[in-house]
């Protein structure tokens, strides 16, 4: 009883770590048609970021902000130096996207050292709870919460607002939304510094669990494309849904089966790529 | 830095006088500079330690007015970024391009392994700090030593000390899944399991798993410790999440010698105090060669030395021992490895010498996380004099077992 428990809590925890890290490449990937693979890389610069602010400002949520808005700001300026002139070239734009994270990683390397940074836990959740006879720490029952609180705003975003729309139409037909005045370019930008931005948060979120680290990118980037790609691109839902699938599926996967860590990370995403090749909630067009 | 004339003259004379001691020896020296290859990592997860080496090479240099047995060196660094493919190319560059002599280098297994036949094939005298155990075992390469320790070297003096001196009798053990981590965990299993006790839990997560979540709570807690066989910052992040589970002081651990290193024991606090590991070197040994190391280095760098800036310190004395044995005359290269082997040296870890496979016979110290002067240091609890690879085992019979792996020795008592 015990283990199931706490392995559900577990499984939630990594499933709400991954939709922070998810959510933001399947916005980008959705409208952009861009696997963005600096996400990764802007997830670390989140979670450096994150580590210095609060050795000035003791307080995560302020860190998340802050170090978001910073990353989103590099993202757009990302988006409208670099991508933008590589317009049509999607394979092209992939690749720069490859070496700008590498550059990224160099840069924290030289600017943070080899060594790895804690991001301290906030104090009113360093006490494990006690749940089952087992504890649990609190702040990873925090994460989940934080997750679907952002999960429902994007949904707002998305659903309930007129940029909401845009974005939606972008996503479904790039050309008929630019034909109906839909500035295009414009939400390029917004949506690259979006989903830059919840990279950044996301890595500050998860750093009192991973710390930051030299090679942390590129530990989270396959995490963050099996989830989309299982959930389908461009869909939040699919995020959402893809990443506590992959939260249960992985942990109680190296629980019953250690000896299997990776084959179990992306079964699941083989089975439905086999079966639904645009993912669980893909849209077929 | 802006030069100005009291900068000008300061340096002007400190040239003059670095000429005026080398001059002597630049006479004896037998005509072109020594060609001493670097193979470490500069970019990439690994670039920390690898850094270090290089910071710890060129201020050995440094300190000799970069002159070893009365020839001059050129040191060639190259980086690998932890790859092994890398690692063969630039080790290429750097007998091709550079024409070295002697390499200092790999610092990975796996590029140790990758460049294994090259190495052979060259003829390239090298100083590895990569732990591989076969390289020094059933496989040696005839132009490899290894200053530092195999894999298992140091992890099974730490079992000896756990079963004796701390009573354990149940323990669990979990690492990296490479064969580094395989390897310390397999040799820590046969000396804990050959003195009576028992490994109950034996559990290998992903090298670029970036949470250990679910493994820390699967861990067996009914146990007297876990040995932690981790490498890089890996050791750090568990220690973090164990606390964060609420175990610490429930299950003690204890580590291998990449576990809680001195380069991670600058990022912790509270959390690390009192865990004991074990490695071949403490930045807090108190020898007279260390001291001075270990206060040059801290003045440099603004911490202190850990497993690969000594490792490379330790190299290097190796070498330099080795060369003032045949005179400076390292194009002989068979000369330079049979000096390699023959020599003893004193070094930063204490006295070396070097077994018939080219493997370090050195002490093991066992060490303990305590707070000195506002920062964590690995201070020495136990020193286990002149360890072997082979621990007490006899060469031949251990050498006719298969090499230690995730596998073997087989795991008879698992269980909580």
């Amino acid at each position: 009883m015990q283990f199931w428990v706490i392995q559900t809590l577990n499984s939630l925890s990594l499933g709400g770590l991954l939709f922070l890290l998810a959510a933001g490449f399947s916005l980008i990937f959705g409208l952009l048609r861009i696997a963005n693979l600096t996400h990764g890389a802007l997830y670390m610069l989140g979670a450096y970021l994150g580590a210095s602010i609060l050795n000035h400002v003791p307080s995560l949520a302020f860190a998340a902000f802050a170090g978001g808005l910073i990353v989103a700001a590099f993202g757009g300026l990302f988006e409208r130096l670099i991508l933008r002139r590589l317009a049509g070239n999607e394979l092209g734009q992939v690749l720069v996207t490859l070496g700008v994270a590498y550059i990224i990683a160099d840069l924290c390397l030289m600017v943070w050292g080899g060594d790895p940074i804690p991001v301290p836990t906030p104090d009113a959740l360093q006490q494990p709870l006690e749940i089952a006879g087992f504890m649990f720490p609190s702040y990873r029952l925090a994460v989940v919460v934080v997750a679907v609180a952002t999960g429902i705003a994007l949904y707002l975003l998305i659903e309930r607002t007129r940029l909401g729309a845009m974005i939606r139409a972008g996503v479904d037909d790039r050309q008929m939304a630019r034909a109906v005045g839909i500035p295009v370019s414009r939400l390029f930008t917004t949506v690259f510094c979006l989903g830059a931005g919840l990279a950044g948060a996301g890595g500050i979120i998860g750093g009192p669990i991973m710390s930051a680290y030299p090679g942390l990118d590129f530990d989270m980037l396959p995490l963050a494309l099996i989830v989309v790609i299982l959930g389908g691109v461009g869909s939040l839902v699919g995020a959402f849904v893809g990443s506590f699938i992959i939260g249960f599926v992985y942990t109680f996967g190296i629980a019953l089966f250690p000896q299997l860590a990776y084959v179990i990370l992306f079964l699941p995403m083989i089975v439905v790529i086999a079966f639904r090749p645009r993912g669980l909630f893909g849209r077929t067009t | 830095m802006r030069i100005n004339r009291r900068r000008f003259l300061q340096s002007a004379s400190a040239a003059a006088g670095a000429a005026a001691l080398g001059f002597p020896a630049i006479v004896r020296a037998q005509g072109e500079p020594i060609r001493l290859g670097l193979m470490t990592v500069k970019t990439g997860p690994l670039a920390s330690g690898g850094l270090d080496m290089e910071r710890a090479l060129v201020m050995y240099l440094r300190e000799r007015n970069n002159m070893l047995a009365g020839r001059k060196v050129e040191l060639f660094v190259g980086d690998s970024a932890g790859n092994p493919a890398q690692a063969k190319s630039k080790i290429q560059e750097l007998v091709e391009k550079d024409h070295i002599h002697v390499m200092i280098g790999p610092l990975a297994a796996g590029e140790a392994l990758a460049t294994d036949d090259y190495i052979r094939e060259q003829k390239l005298p090298t100083l590895s700090v990569a732990a591989a155990e076969d390289m020094t075992q059933r496989k040696p390469n005839p132009w490899f030593v290894r200053g530092t320790s195999t894999s298992s070297q140091c992890s099974q003096p730490l079992a000896d000390y756990c079963y004796k001196t701390l009573k354990y009798r149940r323990m669990a053990v979990i690492a990296d899944d490479i064969p580094y981590g395989h390897e310390m965990c397999a040799g820590f299993q046969r000396v804990f399991e050959d003195l009576g006790g028992k490994i109950v839990q034996k559990t290998f997560p992903p090298l670029t798993v970036p949470d250990y979540g679910t493994y820390l709570a699967q861990l067996c807690t009914n146990i007297d410790g876990i040995f932690l066989g981790f490498a890089g910052s890996n050791g750090f992040r568990y220690v973090r999440q164990f606390n964060e589970y609420g175990l610490h002081g429930k299950v003690n651990i204890v580590g291998g010698m990449t576990a809680l290193d001195e380069a991670v024991l600058r990022n912790m606090k509270y959390e690390a105090i009192g865990i004991i590991t074990t490695c071949w070197y403490s930045a807090t040994l108190d020898n007279p060669l260390n001291k001075k190391f270990a206060a040059a280095f801290r003045a440099e760098a603004k911490y202190d030395p850990g497993f690969y800036a000594a490792a490379t310190y330790v190299e290097a004395a190796v070498l330099e021992t080795a060369l003032n044995a045949i005179r400076g005359k390292v194009e002989d290269k068979v000369a330079l490895m049979k000096a390699l082997r023959a020599i003893r040296a004193d070094t930063v870890r204490g006295p070396v010498s070097f077994d018939r496979f080219g493997n370090v016979v050195g002490n093991v110290y066992i060490r303990k996380v305590e707070r000195d002067e506002g920062r964590l240091v690995n201070a020495v609890v136990y020193t286990y004099p002149n360890v072997s690879q082979f621990w007490t085992y006899n060469p031949e019979a251990f050498l006719k077992n298969p090499v230690y792996s995730r596998d073997w020795p087989p795991a008879k008592n698992l269980g909580c």
